[in-house]
This record gives structure tokens, C-alpha cells and sequence, in this order.
């Protein structure tokens, strides 16, 4: 049997046995939505009704209605989509990465951490089919030859990866998820007591049984899909940043992109992460699941990458200075000092200095502070795309051409179309499905729980032998 | 898989380490074991039951070929062949270019190939009903199946032998 050194914080605490972990989260899949359930949800419903009235005519009446003029021809759409993008990296991380790395802890938030990924990634195609403005001829972007003769897509671009970027990394997290739910979905077969969920969850559960060699070969196909996402998860927002970077505009023509975007994006998305886990952990009371050293341990990886970040921000003014490329230090002196000051500087306060406060212990243990640099964070990152992308926009080489954004409320709009889609989803997801992974805190139990109960089969029952 | 028929012994078990190390002293007894189930994956039980090394991964191993060769051929093809076009200067077959979906459609086919003969080789199919010995084994308990028509010891001899290694229960399943 594995042994877990002593220093090492427990996992799972309140001397839990299988079945209490069984009935602590099948109890909030199995009862009737409580009224805060249905509030947050009518909410979320109201909010993304708003958003599609918004997308609705954004796409009736053309991309006129954005902000967008002839110099800044992308804002907020690919600016939100980016941002989507890097938060839907953190549940993929979780359980890719930290599986290869044998890290135990995800076993409880991965589970939310990738429906998050998956939720967030739909959002940012959202945004894709949206700056399309005709979403009717999206299928343009795929591989088929066209109408007039056998014209392909262009391969050597970076926005035809992203296609394949994206999609990819949609389906084989959707399948990574899917596969990792199947034993909890079983459980909730098993313990159904109406038809109906009896037949949803039976025939999503594809018939699992549990046995050995089914289990034995399911441990063996999430090793290699952990293998495959790790790579995929890192290629995916280094494509992003090759739509940039392969472009000749300065301010985006920068090798160090695809790091500096991939880290950003782990920042991001462990940020949201933390959002959605602190308020799911107090509604579901799922406190002995999810305990402040788990909080405590994201918030490190929340310093780390935001340090990263902070870094690259710091070596990119340096290469546009050392470079000495006239139109590339005009770009960064612009972004500190020019019109969008205030965006440049709210990027690097949230996202720079707002982290370095979890070096201190009590503050990155502490729930209200973590949710509240959570959501700096997130605006932080909002913020390091919108610089990106406006900025480096907004002054062209023509000073004739030189202007701003400024965002109709069909921009803020569709904006907010991807929160009411985002949140909607979370919410049905957590309400219908098992939120935390059932048996892979089972199985992390007898090596990692603060105490173990006498019995950790369950309640002892009469023993009884029917012949 | 097939469907299950005749009379099975199930030997139900409290705790995951009592059964890992019942299971070779049931088999050395002579009892042949049919099948356990498990609410999470118990490391060394397929090796304790006897099963082989599971070979899915040549079946991965083949599917990434697959999608290897066909985003290059794709690519190639179009690119080089079928319709060439200068595009900034480059070789119409510039391969770096051609690295990223490359990459990505190996990770496509891998991932969903290896799922599906991964359904497929263990019969998970939509299936509403399933044929279960213990309803428990998705929850708390540690289902030890046993047929008996494969079995020379009789019924009393292997329900002996289950007890004494430390099941808490043993009941009789018929399909």
C-alpha cells in the first residue's frame, strides 16, 4: 500500500468512510433544487436572455453595431476570447498535468475544474463564430474544398491551427470528462430510486460495472489521455498567441508569446477555478473535501505563474528597449504612458502585485481574501489581452489613422452573452452531476484522510447469508 | 460482453485491503474467480486476479499513426499538390507550418480512438439495465463474483472458503 508522508495535508477530513463520500455528493444530485439553486439560476437565465437579444442583433444588423473602426478592427471580441480561452486551461492542468505530477490533491476540484474548462471554452468559441459576423459560413474555416474549384484553407496560418487548436482540445476534454464521470454516474444509477433518473444516468453510465480489468484499462486510458492533454493544453494557448505573434504588428511580433500566453492562462484560469470552488464548497457544504490547504495550494500556483507573468511583462519592455526597433518601443512606451494608461496599469497591478500579497500564510488561508485576489486576477487578465490587442492597435504607422476604442452595448453585450452562457452551464452541471470525483477521493481516502474511520466500508450491516 | 446466465456466489467485502489479500488465498484454494468489482480502481488487483497487461495502448499507439498520416497527407496534398499557392514566400510544402495541426489531429485520433476501443473491448454501451451482482460495488462494498458452473468445489466449499477470507457477506446471484 502507498504510504503518504506525515507532512503532507490530508485530503479528506472529518474520518469520512466510502459511503459518506457516496452520500455527501450524490445528496445534492439525488434532492429537489433548493431555492438559492433556482434563484442563481432564473439569474443566470435573465442574463444570458440579455446577451443573446445582444448576440441576436449583432448578427442581424452586422459588426457594425461593435465599436470597431478601420484602425482597430478586433477589441473585445477576440480580447474576451482569449480571455476564455486561458481560463479554460486550468481544468485540463488539473487533472492532466497534476495526474502526471501524482499530485493527490486534485482529486476534489478536478472534476468542477474541468466542467469549468469546458464550459469556458464553449464561451470562447462563442466568440470565434461572433467576430466571424456571418456564423452561417463558419464551416469556410474547415478543410473542404470550396464551390469554385479545389481552394483550400490556408495551413501555414496560425488562425487555421487555431481551428484545429481549439476544436481538438474541446472534444478530448469533453471525452476526458465524460470518461472520468462514468464510475460517479454509476453510482447514481445504482442508487436512483425514480425512472426517470434511473434511465438518464443508466444509459450515460454505459453499463459500468467496476470490475477489475475495466477499471485496469481505465486507469490506462486516462494515463495516456493525462499524457496527451498535457502537450495539448500547452500547444493550445501558444496557438492563440501565434495569431499575434506571427503577425508583423509591434507589440504582438514577440517571441516570447506562446510561454508568457500559456502561463497567463494557468493564472487566469486557477483564478476562476478558486471563484467557482469557494462558493460551491460553502452551498454544498463541501468543506471536508475541499479544505483551506487545498485553497492554500492553488493560491501558490496562483504566485508562481503570476510571477511568471510578471516577469514576462518585465522582459518584453526590456527586448523592446534592447531590441532597438523604433516601432516596437514605441508600442510599449505607448501602453505605459499613452491614452490607455489606466489599462496598462490596471493590468499590472492585478496581475503583477496582486498575487505577490499570497506570500503572506494568513492571507492566501484566508477564503474572502482568496475570492477577492481571484477576482483581480480575472480582471487583471482581462485587461493583459485588452492591452495586447487595443493598444498595439490604436497607433497605427499612419498618424492620420491614429484612434480609440470605444465599446457599444453590443460589445459589452455579447459580453455578457458568454457569462449568462458560462454560468447557466455551471449551475445545471452542478445541480445534475456529481461536482466532486466520487472515486478518486475513494481512492486517495486511505492514504490521505486526517483520520479513518474503524470501518472504512461503511456502516456495518447484520451479516446475513441468503443460500 | 456477453450476457451473464446460470448461478454465481457473491462474496461481498467491507474494506479494499482485506479483499486484495483474500484473492490469492481463495485462488490457491481453488476457487476460480470470475470477476471483482470495485467502486475506484484498487492497485494490484488485475495483477492479483491474474489478468493480463492490458494492450490498449498499441491500440493508441496505432490510432496517433493514423491520425499523423492523415493531417500530413492532407496538408501535403492540398498544399503541394493540389492547389499550390505562394504564401509569403514560402515552400508550398513548408513543413514547420504544417507542425501544430499535425500535432493536434495525432492528439484527436489517439484520444478518441483509444476511448472507443476502450467502450468497445469492455461492452460499455448505452445500457440503462445492466446485469449487476451487487448494486454496492458503485458505492461501499467489494463485489468478489464466482460461477459456478466453472467451479469443481461445491457451493458450501467455496461459500467456506469465502468466509474465511474475511467476506462479510455471501449471497447467491441467478440471471
Amino acid at each position: 500500500m502507498q504510504v503518504t508522508s506525515p507532512v503532507r495535508f490530508p485530503l479528506v477530513t472529518g474520518s469520512k468512510t466510502y459511503a459518506d463520500i457516496t452520500e455527501d455528493i450524490c445528496h445534492h444530485v439525488e434532492s429537489k433544487p433548493s431555492r438559492e439553486w433556482k434563484i442563481a439560476f432564473g439569474i443566470s437565465l435573465l442574463v444570458l436572455a440579455y446577451g443573446t437579444y445582444c448576440l441576436a442583433w449583432t448578427w442581424w444588423e452586422g459588426l457594425g453595431v461593435w465599436g470597431l473602426n478601420k484602425t482597430i478592427g478586433w477589441a473585445w471580441d477576440i480580447t474576451n476570447f482569449v480571455w476564455w480561452v486561458g481560463i479554460g486551461h486550468a481544468g485540463t492542468l488539473i487533472s492532466a498535468i497534476l495526474l502526471l505530477f501524482r499530485q493527490k490533491w486534485r482529486t476534489s476540484i478536478n472534476r468542477a475544474a474541468e466542467a469549468m474548462t469546458i464550459f469556458a471554452v464553449i464561451c470562447a468559441a462563442s466568440f470565434i463564430l461572433m467576430h466571424m459576423g456571418r456564423p452561417w459560413l463558419a464551416y469556410w474555416a474547415l478543410p473542404l474544398p470550396n464551390a469554385f474549384g479545389s481552394l483550400w484553407v490556408n495551413f501555414n496560418s496560425p488562425l487555421v491551427w487555431d481551428v484545429f487548436a481549439i476544436s481538438t482540445y474541446f472534444s478530448v476534454s469533453l471525452l476526458f470528462w465524460y470518461i472520468g464521470m462514468i464510475p460517479d454516474l454509476a453510482t447514481i444509477r445504482d442508487r436512483a430510486t425514480n425512472k426517470v433518473s434511473r434511465f438518464f444516468y443508466g444509459a450515460f453510465s454505459l453499463g459500468w460495472s467496476g470490475s477489475a480489468k475495466t477499471w485496469a484499462r481505465y486507469e490506462y486510458v486516462s494515463l495516456i489521455l493525462a499524457g496527451l492533454s498535457t502537450p495539448l493544453v500547452l500547444s493550445v494557448h501558444t496557438i492563440v498567441s501565434m495569431d499575434f505573434a506571427t503577425s508583423v504588428i509591434p507589440g504582438w511580433h514577440t517571441t516570447i508569446f506562446p510561454p508568457y500566453f500559456v502561463a497567463g492562462a494557468i493564472f487566469s484560469g486557477f483564478a476562476m477555478v478558486q471563484n467557482l470552488m469557494l462558493i460551491t464548497r460553502v452551498v454544498y457544504k463541501l468543506e471536508d473535501y475541499i479544505t483551506i490547504d487545498h485553497i492554500e495550494t492553488m493560491n501558490k500556483i496562483i504566485t508562481l505563474t503570476g510571477s511568471i507573468v510578471g516577469i514576462a511583462y518585465i522582459t518584453e519592455f526590456f527586448i523592446a528597449w534592447y531590441g532597438g526597433v523604433e516601432y516596437e518601443s514605441y508600442a510599449f512606451i505607448n501602453r505605459m504612458g499613452g491614452p490607455y494608461w489606466w489599462a496598462y496599469w490596471a493590468m499590472m497591478t492585478c496581475n503583477v502585485i496582486s498575487p505577490q500579497l499570497f506570500w503572506s500564510r494568513r492571507l492566501r488561508r484566508s477564503v474572502t481574501f482568496t475570492f477577492f485576489i481571484s477576482v483581480v486576477v480575472n480582471i487583471g487578465m482581462w485587461f493583459e489581452r485588452f492591452v495586447i490587442i487595443v493598444t498595439s492597435l490604436h497607433r497605427d504607422y499612419l498618424p492620420s489613422s491614429w484612434t480609440m476604442f470605444s465599446p457599444t452595448m453590443y460589445d459589452i453585450g455579447d459580453y455578457i452573452f458568454s457569462f449568462g452562457l458560462f454560468f447557466t452551464l455551471f449551475l445545471l452541471f452542478s445541480k445534475y452531476l456529481p461536482v466532486v470525483n466520487m472515486a478518486e477521493v475513494k481512492g486517495v481516502l486511505r492514504s490521505s484522510s486526517e483520520k479513518l474511520p474503524e470501518k472504512i466500508g461503511g456502516v456495518a450491516k447484520e451479516r446475513q447469508t441468503v443460500v | 460482453m456477453a450476457a451473464l446466465s446460470g448461478k454465481f456466489l457473491v462474496g461481498v467485502y467491507d474494506d479494499d485491503e482485506v479483499i486484495l489479500h483474500a484473492i490469492p488465498k481463495i485462488r490457491k484454494e481453488g476457487v476460480k474467480i470470475k470477476e471483482v468489482y470495485t467502486p475506484f480502481p484498487i492497485h494490484g488487483l488485475d495483477h492479483a486476479l491474474g489478468h493480463p497487461r492490458t494492450k490498449i495502448g498499441i491500440a493508441a499507439f496505432l490510432f496517433g499513426l493514423t491520425g499523423c498520416a492523415c493531417a500530413l497527407t492532407l496538408m501535403i496534398w492540398t498544399m503541394g499538390y493540389d492547389w499550390p499557392m505562394i504564401i509569403g514566400g514560402k515552400d508550398f510544402v513548408s513543413f514547420p507550418a504544417f507542425i501544430p495541426i499535425t500535432f493536434e489531429a495525432t492528439v484527436l485520433f489517439t484520444a478518441f480512438g483509444m476511448a472507443f476501443t476502450f467502450f468497445i473491448s469492455n461492452g460499455l454501451k448505452p445500457d440503462p439495465y445492466p446485469q449487476l451482482f451487487d448494486k454496492r460495488a458503485t458505492d461501499n462494498k467489494f463485489i468478489m463474483a464466482i460461477d459456478l458452473k466453472k467451479n469443481k468445489l461445491s457451493e458450501e466449499e467455496i461459500i467456506r472458503v469465502l468466509r474465511d477470507n474475511g467476506a462479510e457477506e455471501v449471497n447467491l446471484k441467478q440471471f
